[in-house]
């Protein structure tokens, strides 16, 4: 069915030329809405759009006003057509509520779809359709109750509720099903637009669950997701049913037209599932009742389609968020396996997905892939990159810091979206900055320029480029330092600590949740701490600027700094007038201005000499007095004196070490430069964490680590092999790529910290260490043999090419005969398939629809002219397959191939094509037929699939050229595609042709049953499905066979009784084996291949040919 | 949850759009640009989920009409992907063998269908045979 969507809608560009189509001869020429869609197909830009739109607003408004009953329905899609190309028809919506008034049902049902689009739920207007819609409920025309439904559960005016809500509710237990089912969700859009206003029918919304349609039960569902997510404790009785009626959809016991791609419901079953781990969540009792159909859904969800694996995405959710079961999580676990190492991307993309929320839970499952995101993270497509660094922001620790940030980083420079550069911006600076400063202050400690702390605290408080950023970064440190007071401050070095208590003291209101007391009781710990010195009970200090309990203790205390502070303190909690003036609250957002000419002093200090105070010294001034005055050098004294913080209560509390070095630069008493270069004296010992390219000791940790975490036996192939065999269970060993080490290592780098817990191990086997080697080499083989498919291109094209289709993409300048020809082609070609080997595999959405597309990477030689007699063609466009064979060179010409097809042609030029079963390759090969009298020159042949382009120079009058393309397919699929373009000169316009090939192709496989066996043994990848019967007049099994041997060019290698076995190959190594049991009126089949997803496209080929015969 | 359904063309015309949240018609225009420009320049072997500001597109394409629903970052992608596949095959049941014309003179049936299978960002229904009941009924009532 499918198929047919994608043929009719691959026709499609071709048929934009409105003529002689069946859509557009339903409507007459004259037709004004047939006139807006022609002009808009024919809009070249957007000033044409802008025009056409506002003339056709004119006339739009100039007809309905005209009461014309029987033009409104068609006016109104017009509008509706306006608008959507965003051009307001204001002047429209009245009309529309009118005929959903007035209307026929049809002209009704076209009015309430208007209001729907063009109102918005607080527009006034709305208030008008009340009284239809109370008509429309009460009507004995059961499709005008369902269309009233319809829109009230689209939109409808809140205040308005109670006047139909007893009709809705009258209507749930409507005969019908479908006018229940839709009360039942115009009940839902009341729930969630006034909730307390339907508070009254909860038990209704109970009936209905169990209703014995599942239509309405799946409506009512809506409801209960929504109320179950706010208040899950209120429905935990309701599980046993949830888990019942799950059960029964995956059981298959809906009706068959609930089935999508014969898989039960697969949207109520994600719906269910959705529910079920919303009340499972830290609830073991609740979950215990789940496990069993949980376990089940994951044993049904076997088939091969995107559909199944949307709902085990869900049911891998579902199972990490509930109380946890162990084997429930190992099967989980193996699942999301499947996924990530998918070759479909789509897939790929939702186990990434599923990785990054299971990694919360469990962050050791990360280990399990850690090869699969290494390469993901390299992957071409930024989505999966994107999520992969997702992923790696939830298992960041301590010791992969600095490999994730650097990733981030990585992906910053390429990125060009702001929304994504400012969300990983903040992760960057949340996990970087403020984990990174932690080491930093934990490592450097009190060893540390007193300024690294400064301007962090600087940066902090100044902030990015958003408030939004410098929140969350604030936030994210006030987090981690509360955490961090939580465990051990002790340890914590003196400088951290100040560091510590500022950001607490200034940021710790923007966690809400975080109660006052509770910091300052962490705080307060510190102050009665023995180790915390002086200084850093100041800073604590600072942060008690209104608790004067604290500051009474202090204000005694024998420490002068102390005294200061507390004193402060206390004056400061008594005057408010002055906290306010010196303590403004958002002080720390503007940068501190620093005089440090310290000018505002100077009446202080003219009073002061007025008074007979001493002048003031410098230091050095000093320093040569003392010296000269006594023998004795005071050095050792200067450090312990106490910096003085006279100057402190003049400025704010934006930073206490920044105001003690100006107070240090007023001379008071210590000496600064001695101060520095004792402090450089100690810190020559210690190891440089900051180079040029960021935090080194960190780096350097994190090298050694990986050079710990990786073992020989996975840096040299040989010795992993040996490694491999000494496991009995192993799989067969693969030789590492050499370039995998350095993937090794990034791995081992990211996932550093969590491989430490690993003993712990979710596949529940005894030996941690040997296993994750295992899986990893494992993961390595897929890999590997992934990669030399792709880049061996001799072994080439299991999909293969038999058939051109041709549109035309015709250049406006190009004469009006060849549009002629061009559209004859069309027609001519669209058939094509249909009639050339009866499969026209233009489709492949439906079974695979992210595999598309083949690569003709090489061109195998013998390419340009191949020198021909001129062949007079009077018919250019038929099949000249005898004339044509003939070019075709002799090491080609013996092989199996496919008939040569003609693709496209006008007068001069024409196109066919062929393609050559080669031992080891598939050849395209393709035929210039030149049938005019003068010399074409210079062809273009463009393949789409790699920019793939051809030159011939030349084709002189009534030649042939020929070309040959050897086609290499990386995986197989059930439909490949290559579309390509010849344009070439002639004396007149550029002519261009675009061609389409596609076919699956295969070959028998001769071999003997007892290679049949062992060879089925060997293979790794496999599916199973029904096939229909073939019963015409013969033994059932044997018709069946013999069809799909004569369409498929299968081998029938035996049939015993009520079995039989067959073999094909795509090209040489790559087999595929089919085992078939006749089971009442079906055909079980059972494919097996080594190739990946061969088995998929050979059943869909086999269904097809059944479909077909 | 869903935020709209688009339906628009390779030239980048918006040919159906259903929004389930409001967005101002002025923006629209702007905003349905911009998502098409998302998806165009991706390539086949790409993957069919972009991320496009705070929320995610899926996106289908049938030969030159491409299908792009817009949905939070909280939906599962891949049943929206096949959500999509099913709709067009709904489309392709009514009007057996769709194409975009199809579509382009049927706007009013089109979001008819697509109203009985979504609704206000939630899928409501996807039983094919029960999508179309009531069109088709419609239908009949206006022939008879």
């Amino acid at each position: 069915m499918s198929d047919v969507v994608e043929k009719t809608l691959t026709a499609l560009p071709s048929l934009l030329s409105l003529d002689s189509q069946p859509g557009s001869a339903k409507l007459s020429s004259t037709s004004k809405l047939g006139n807006l869609i022609r002009g808009i197909t024919e809009l070249t830009s957007k000033h044409e759009e802008e025009k056409l739109i506002q003339r056709e607003l004119a006339s739009i408004k100039e007809q309905v006003s005209s009461p014309n009953t029987s033009m409104m329905k068609e006016l109104m899609v017009r509008a509706i057509y306006c608008e959507s190309l965003g051009y307001e028809a204001s002047f429209s919506y009245i009309h529309a509520i009118k005929l959903a008034q007035q209307g026929t049902v049809l002209e009704k049902r076209v009015g309430y779809l208007a209001v729907s689009l063009f109102l918005n739920e607080s527009h006034e207007l709305l208030l008008l359709l009340v009284n239809t819609v109370l008509k429309d409920l009460q009507s004995t025309n059961l499709i005008e109750v369902c269309m009233a439904l319809t829109v009230v559960s689209q939109m409808f005016p809140k205040d308005m509720i109670p006047a139909i809500l007893p009709l809705v509710e009258e209507k749930l237990n409507h005969p019908k099903e479908i006018i229940r089912r839709k009360a039942v969700l115009a009940l839902y859009k009341f729930y969630l637009i006034a909730p307390n206003q339907v508070q009254h029918i909860h038990n209704k919304f109970r009936k209905a669950l169990c209703d014995k349609d599942p239509g309405v039960m799946t409506a009512s569902l809506h409801i209960y997701l929504q109320m179950i997510q706010e208040n899950p404790e209120g429905y935990k009785d309701l599980t046993a049913s949830f888990v019942t009626i799950l059960k029964q959809v995956v059981g298959g016991k809906l009706p068959m037209d609930f089935n999508y791609h014969s898989v039960p419901a697969p949207w109520l079953q994600i719906q269910l599932l959705r529910i079920l781990s919303l009340l499972g969540k830290n609830d073991q009792s609740t979950s215990e009742i789940m496990y069993e159909v949980l376990d089940e859904s994951l044993r049904r969800a076997e088939m091969n389609h995107n559909i199944t694996y949307a709902i085990l995405y869900e049911c891998v959710k579902c199972i990490y968020t509930i109380h946890p079961k162990s084997d429930l999580l190992e099967k989980a676990a193996k699942c999301i396996g499947n996924f990530v190492l998918s070759p479909k991307i789509n897939l790929k993309y939702l186990g990434l997905k599923a990785l990054t929320y299971v990694v919360q839970q469990d962050p050791k499952l990360a280990l399990q892939h850690q090869m699969t995101i290494i390469e993901c993270l390299d992957h071409p497509d930024l989505i999966i990159k994107r999520e992969t660094l997702e992923l790696l922001f939830r298992i960041t620790n301590a010791q992969n810091v600095t490999v994730i940030v650097e990733k981030m980083l990585e992906f910053l420079h390429s990125n060009t979206d702001d929304y994504t550069t400012i969300d990983l911006v903040g992760k960057v600076a949340e996990l970087w900055f403020i984990e990174t400063m932690n080491t930093v202050f934990s490592v450097g400690g009190d060893m540390m320029q007193p300024d690294i702390p400064n301007s962090f605290l600087k940066l902090l408080s100044e902030g990015f480029d958003t408030v939004e950023e410098d929140r969350k970064l604030r936030l994210f440190a006030v987090d981690s330092y509360v955490s961090l007071l939580q465990g051990e401050p002790g340890k914590l070095p003196q400088r951290f600590l100040q560091v510590i208590s500022w950001v607490l003291g200034e940021y710790s209101h923007l966690r809400e949740e975080l109660e006052p007391a509770t910091v300052m009781r962490l705080l307060a710990k510190l102050l009665d701490m023995k180790q915390t010195s002086s200084e850093t009970k100041s800073w604590v200090l600072l942060v008690f600027q209104s608790a004067q309990e604290v500051s009474e203790t202090y204000g005694s205390s024998m420490d002068t700094v102390l005294r200061q502070r507390a004193q402060e303190l206390q004056h400061l909690s008594q005057d408010c007038e002055l906290r306010a003036r010196v303590l403004p609250q958002d002080a720390g957002l503007e940068p501190l201005e620093v005089d440090s000419s310290l000018s505002f002093l100077d009446g202080f200090v003219s009073e002061a000499l007025a008074a007979g105070a001493a002048p003031y010294k410098p230091p050095h001034q000093r320093q040569e007095e003392l010296a000269q005055a006594k023998a004795l050098s005071l050095e050792p004294y200067g450090l312990s004196l106490p910096i003085s913080m006279s100057s402190c209560s003049i400025a704010d509390r934006q930073s206490p070490t920044l105001l003690s070095m100006s107070s240090g630069l007023s001379g008071d008493s210590t000496d600064l430069s001695h101060k520095g270069s004792s402090t450089t004296l100690k810190l020559d010992g210690v190891k440089r964490v900051w180079g040029r390219e960021g935090y080194l000791a960190q780096r350097e940790a994190v090298e050694e680590a990986a050079q710990v975490e990786v073992p020989s036996p996975l840096r040299s192939p040989s010795q992993q092999a040996e490694a491999d065999s000494s496991h009995s269970q192993t799989p067969t060993p693969t030789p590492t790529p050499e370039p995998d080490q350095e993937k090794q290592q990034l791995a081992s780098s990211l996932f550093f910290g969590l491989s430490s817990q690993s003993s712990v191990c979710l596949m529940g086997k005894s030996e941690p260490t040997p296993q994750r080697f295992r899986r990893k080499a494992k993961g390595q083989a897929s890999s590997s043999g992934a990669a030399e498919q792709i880049s061996n291109s001799l072994v080439s094209a299991p999909s293969a090419v038999d058939n051109f289709l041709c549109n035309n993409l015709l250049d406006s300048n190009i004469t009006s005969q060849v549009g002629i020809s061009s559209s004859e082609q069309t027609s001519e070609l669209s058939q094509g398939p249909a009639t050339t080997n009866g499969t026209c595999d233009t489709e492949a959405e439906s079974t695979d629809g992210d595999i598309k597309g083949s690569n003709p990477s090489l061109i195998i030689g013998d390419n340009g002219l191949v020198a021909a007699d001129p062949t007079p063609h009077k018919d250019p466009g038929s099949p000249k397959d005898f004339c044509l064979s003939s070019h075709l060179p002799a090491e080609l010409s013996e092989l199996c191939r496919s008939e040569i097809t003609p693709l496209c042609s006008n007068q001069s030029l024409g196109l066919s094509a062929c393609h050559v079963h080669k031992e080891d390759s598939l050849v395209l090969v393709v035929f210039i037929t030149n049938s005019s009298d003068a010399a074409i020159r210079q062809i273009l042949l463009d393949l789409d699939s790699e920019q793939l382009q051809v030159i011939y120079h030349d084709v002189t009058s009534h030649s042939v050229a020929m070309h040959q393309f050897s086609l290499t397919v990386k995986r197989p699929s059930v439909h490949v595609e290559v579309v390509g373009m010849v344009s070439y000169q002639l004396p007149v316009g550029t002519p261009q042709e675009s061609l389409t090939l596609c076919r699956f192709s295969c070959r028998p496989l001769t071999v003997s049953t007892e290679e049949y066996g062992t060879m089925w043994l060997s293979f790794s990848h496999d599916t199973k499905q029904n096939l229909t019967l073939i019963s015409d007049g013969e033994e059932p099994l044997t018709a069946t066979l013999n069809v799909l041997k004569e369409k498929l060019q299968l081998h029938i290698v035996e049939i015993i009784g009520m079995e039989g076995i067959i073999a094909c190959q795509l090209l040489r190594d790559q087999p595929c084996l089919m085992h078939c049991r006749v089971h009442a009126d079906v055909l079980a089949v059972w494919l097996r291949s080594p190739v990946p997803d061969l088995p998929d496209c050979l059943i869909y080929h086999c269904q097809r040919a059944l479909q077909e015969h | 949850m869903i935020k709209f359904v688009l339906m628009v063309n390779r030239q980048g015309q918006t040919r159906l759009s259903r929004y389930y949240q409001p967005v101002e018609l002025s923006r629209r225009a702007a905003l349905e640009a911009d998502v098409v420009r998302c998806c165009l320049t991706r390539k086949k072997d790409q993957c069919s989920f972009v991320e496009y500001k705070d929320f995610k597109l899926v996106y289908r394409q049938y030969a030159a009409l491409y299908i792009v629903v817009g949905v939070t970052d909280t939906e599962n992608e891949l049943s929206i992907y096949e959500l999509v596949h099913n709709f067009v095959e709904v489309l392709d049941k009514y009007f057996s063998r769709v194409s975009e014309l199809d579509i382009m003179f049927n706007l009013d049936r089109v979001h008819i269908i697509l109203d009985e299978m979504i609704q206000n960002g939630h899928i409501v229904e996807t039983n094919k045979s029960r999508i179309l009941a009531p069109l088709t009924a419609l239908d009949k009532m206006a022939d008879g």
